[in-house]
């Protein structure tokens, strides 16, 4: 057999962008390499690194550590871009590196370790990575001005060369990194007036662009390696259930099956080359005892949490009398809703390369939580901390995913097994129906209107597992999921009597986490639906019905106000045609009303034709970004609400590929536009809210366009069995 | 054993001939920018062009491709009409995750270089088979026309 391997000991993955060189150094080391650290690999020591983000090199090479990793959402660029405007150096001088997992430097502050996710990059580093920048900048002009014995203040740095100015003498940041290295950090450090940008807020290119238009860019699933064996699993397809059987020697048998490892709970097949590993495990027919999970099926899990919705939950939000102002009311409307079980269905299926050693263990692959995964190897192996060494790669999607690290942990299991490096891919089929999914939440509404329509009471009572009881047991407290109850809690209508209940109700039929947009993807959908109810049930225009319970949420009353008037809202539309309207606010700090337009016809086929979307997340560092971000939330979200949903029978999830799992696709995507509110109020996250505010704001189109109210996602067929 | 031409070199491969184009031009050759979606031509991350038309290499075997000129994303740019989407695409910031993308650029390549005039249904019968979880697809509409436009 012809193979081409990898035959330098290192290689580099040099990126070159439009506007010049940017280099993205990840080093991939082999034999003893195992306890270096990446970073430290990397490169020489370089002469200044006044912090764990900044290293600049007596050539002038400018390094920016990225511990936000780059999974679509444009942190690769947005991170950059903080720390340039402060440090004064353009886009086109810096290179980047992925960080290592290291919770004590790079941990996320919004939740204490090194975490992307939740839409919180620019919402946690919009101040700590400029002053990164801000302090490296300052510790350059201090050695200009020493080395010409003048007054810093004389001095400014633009594009990595200081100039003195009256004198018209200048040093480059390579020439002053040795003497900065040898000053003491400033512990305080001037940052620019955000007037003064001359960055953030300008539409800056994605440094990460140029690699991924011709095939360059590096994923986990990519990573080669000298004598590297490839392997693809079997878990059980249901949740506790153990290997009852299988044949070994008819998967030994295929050409290029080096090795069968049974954990028990899963099946590997290592071999030469994925081919051969998969002809290899369906060769093995290995057979299942399901155990205790064998009968569960999606009945059972809806059945669990309406009895669990009967009993009162833990208060989230109260103000007002909300039972005696139901009693009260000239009317009570009450509702139930539900949405689905959901896979994320990362184009890239999860994959995790390891070559675990006595003395060290190494792990290749795209995590959005590299602490945990280097945590997970280490108690897998029993090796401690440091000799754990995790490499990061780009993640093709994450939406939550690659949040957890279970794929991790099984590869470290099944390369303890392994003699040499061995890379583990899950195939589509094994991806769906062993993921870690969006919980199946069940929320009972109720409202009190007054005798015009207008709301006084309103109760919302939500079910579903408290994720972060498990995933970061701090932020669970008093009963409460903070992510279960987002988006909830921050209602902004004015309604004198709110109650917000949150029953936790775990199913451990499947695993479940985050899924792009968390909470408020179902709470959003709830909440906006319901409203509509409400309006509809005043009979007024649900624009006008928001917009007067608004009066003490002006960024969110000029949304509203901004979308319905770019959408066209009131203007008559065809038969069949209906517009819909929500509004989203919750702990991502960004306001956004959308407006949907979509058309069902007489056989309930649905087209979604047109969103608008307005959106205010305070300081926008890249308006590009936040644009594309909102059209890809947008679509991830009518994918989901057109058609989204994992089901179980006999504990199986019954989809597997994109077949039965449909997804958007380029003839079924609706026209987008988007509207930005500029300001300088504190940067919202935007990775997540055009995906949450989308179920909601097609609901309501629908209802526009049918009269149906649906109360229960995906559409798929609701609208055909009509 | 078979022999193929990949990117305009041929390559001799000693691997059964059911193995799909995909896992030889990852596993066994090495290039790695032909992405692994679904392994059943439902996403289209795995499209490369065999004579200049576009195929999914998950499901294709590899005796159906000897004697077939094999082109993957690696090599598109040197066509005119690859470094044309390629460009296209930077201009427009189309990627985000970029896992999909190189299925994309080779089944919008395999467009513009034959229809200088793509019309929206053009652009919808050409795309549908390419999945993007990011959702890519207004950019990738316009980037289309905007390399077509060009062309």
């Amino acid at each position: 057999m012809t193979t081409h391997t990898v035959s330098r000991r290192d290689f580099v993955v040099v990126l070159t962008s439009a506007g010049g060189g940017l280099l993205l150094g990840c080093r991939i080391g082999e034999g003893s390499g195992a306890a270096t650290s990446a970073a430290a690999a990397a490169a020489p020591p370089p002469a200044f690194a006044p912090n764990a983000f900044i290293r600049i090199g007596t050539d002038g090479r400018v390094t920016l550590v990225m511990n936000q990793v780059e999974m679509g959402q444009g942190a690769y660029t947005s991170m950059p871009m903080l720390m340039a405007e402060e440090l004064e150096v353009g886009l086109d001088q810096v290179q980047l590196e992925h960080a290592p997992p290291n919770d004590k430097l790079y941990a996320n502050p919004l939740f204490g370790d090194q975490e992307t996710g939740g839409s919180s990059s620019v919402r946690a580093f919009y101040e700590p990575l400029r002053r990164a920048g801000a302090t490296a900048r300052t510790m350059l002009v201090a050695a200009a001005a020493q080395t010409w014995d003048v007054d810093p203040t004389s001095c400014r740095a633009k594009r990595g060369v200081v100039t003195h100015t009256p004198s018209g003498r200048t040093l480059s940041y390579g020439a002053l990194a040795e003497k900065a290295g040898k000053l003491p950090v400033p512990e305080k450090v001037a940052l620019k007036d955000p007037k003064d940008f001359a960055l953030i807020g300008t539409p800056a290119k994605r440094l990460d662009a140029p690699d991924k238009v011709n095939g360059k860019a590096q994923y986990g699933i990519d990573v080669r390696l000298p004598g590297m064996k490839i392997a693809t699993v079997a878990a059980s397809p249901v949740l506790g259930g153990k290997v009852a059987a299988l044949d070994e020697a008819k998967a030994m048998a295929i050409p290029g099956v080096r090795q069968v490892v049974n954990l028990g709970d899963v099946v590997a097949v290592v071999a030469d080359h994925m081919w051969a590993a998969k002809q290899g495990l369906a060769a093995l027919a290995i057979r299942w005892d399901d155990g205790p999970n064998s009968t569960v099926s999606t009945a059972d899990v809806v059945q669990g949490l309406d009895a669990a919705s009967q009993q009162p939950g833990v208060v989230a939000r109260t103000q007002g009398h909300v039972a005696e102002a139901l009693a009260g009311a000239a009317r009570k409307i009450d509702a139930v809703y539900q949405v689905p079980f959901l896979a994320h269905a990362t184009l890239e299926p999860m994959n995790c390369t390891v070559h675990v050693r006595k003395d060290g263990c190494e792990v290749w692959t795209g995590s959005q939580t590299l602490s945990r995964a280097q945590a997970t190897a280490a108690r897998v192996t029993g090796l401690p901390l440091e000799k754990v060494v995790v490499h990061n790669h780009f993640l093709g999607g994450g939406f939550g995913r690659r949040l957890e690290y279970d794929w991790v942990t099984q590869a470290v299991r099944i390369g303890q097994k392994v003699e040499g490096p061995v890379k583990v891919v899950w195939t589509r089929e094994e991806d769906m129906q062993h993921e870690y999914y969006r919980p199946y939440y069940y929320d009972r509404m109720a409202a009190g209107v007054d005798a015009r329509g207008k709301p006084v009471a309103w109760s919302h009572r939500l079910v579903g597992p408290a994720i972060l009881a498990r995933y970061l047991p701090p932020a669970f407290r008093n009963g409460i999921d903070p992510d279960g109850v987002d988006g909830a809690v921050q209602l902004l209508y004015d309604i004198p009597a709110i109650q917000v209940e949150f029953v936790r109700h775990e199913e451990p039929v499947l695993n479940t986490t985050f899924w792009r947009g968390v909470g408020p993807t179902h709470n959003v959908f709830v909440i906006e639906s319901f409203i509509d109810e409400l309006a509809a049930a005043a009979k007024a225009d649900p624009v006008e019905y928001r917009r007067a319970l608004l009066g003490k949420a002006p960024r969110a009353r000029a949304v509203l106000d901004l979308a319905a008037k770019a959408a066209g809202w009131g203007r008559p539309l065809p038969a069949g045609r209906g517009r819909g309207v929500a509004l989203l606010f919750s702990g991502w700090g960004s306001y956004l009303a959308e407006v949907a337009e979509v058309e069902v016809s007489k056989a309930g086929e649905l087209r979604v034709h047109r969103i608008v979307v307005a959106v205010d997340c305070g300081t926008v560092i890249n308006p590009d970004t936040v644009k594309a971000q909102i059209e890809g939330g947008v679509n991830f979200g009518v994918s989901g609400a057109l058609w989204g949903e994992i089901t179980l029978k006999n504990g199986r999830v019954e989809q597997s590929n994109f077949n039965n799992y449909r997804v958007l696709r380029m003839n079924e995507a609706p026209t987008i536009e988007v509207h930005l509110v500029r300001n300088l109020e504190a940067p919202g996250g935007i990775g997540e809210p055009g995906t949450s505010i989308t179920a909601p704001a097609l609901a309501n189109a629908i209802f526009a366009a049918t009269g149906k109210r649906l109360r229960r996602l995906p559409v798929m067929d609701q609208l055909r069995s009509a | 054993m078979a022999t193929l031409n990949i990117n305009g070199r041929d390559v001799t491969v000693d691997v059964p001939a059911d193995m799909p184009v995909l896992w030889v031009l990852r596993d066994v050759v090495g290039l790695t920018g032909t992405k692994f979606g679904c392994g059943m031509a439902l996403c289209g991350a795995c499209t490369v062009h065999l004579d200049g038309q576009p195929i999914r290499s998950c499901v294709t075997p590899v005796a159906a491709a000897a004697g077939k000129k094999i082109t993957t994303i690696e090599a598109i740019g040197e066509t005119p009409a690859g470094k044309k989407v390629q460009q296209a695409w930077l201009d427009l910031e189309v990627v985000q995750c970029g896992y999909c993308q190189s299925g994309q650029i080779m089944s919008a390549s395999a467009l513009v270089a034959k229809n200088a005039h793509p019309s929206d249904a053009d652009i919808d019968g050409a795309m549908s088979g390419n999945i993007c979880r990011c959702g890519t697809y207004p950019r990738i509409r316009a980037a289309i026309k905007q390399a077509a436009k060009g062309a």
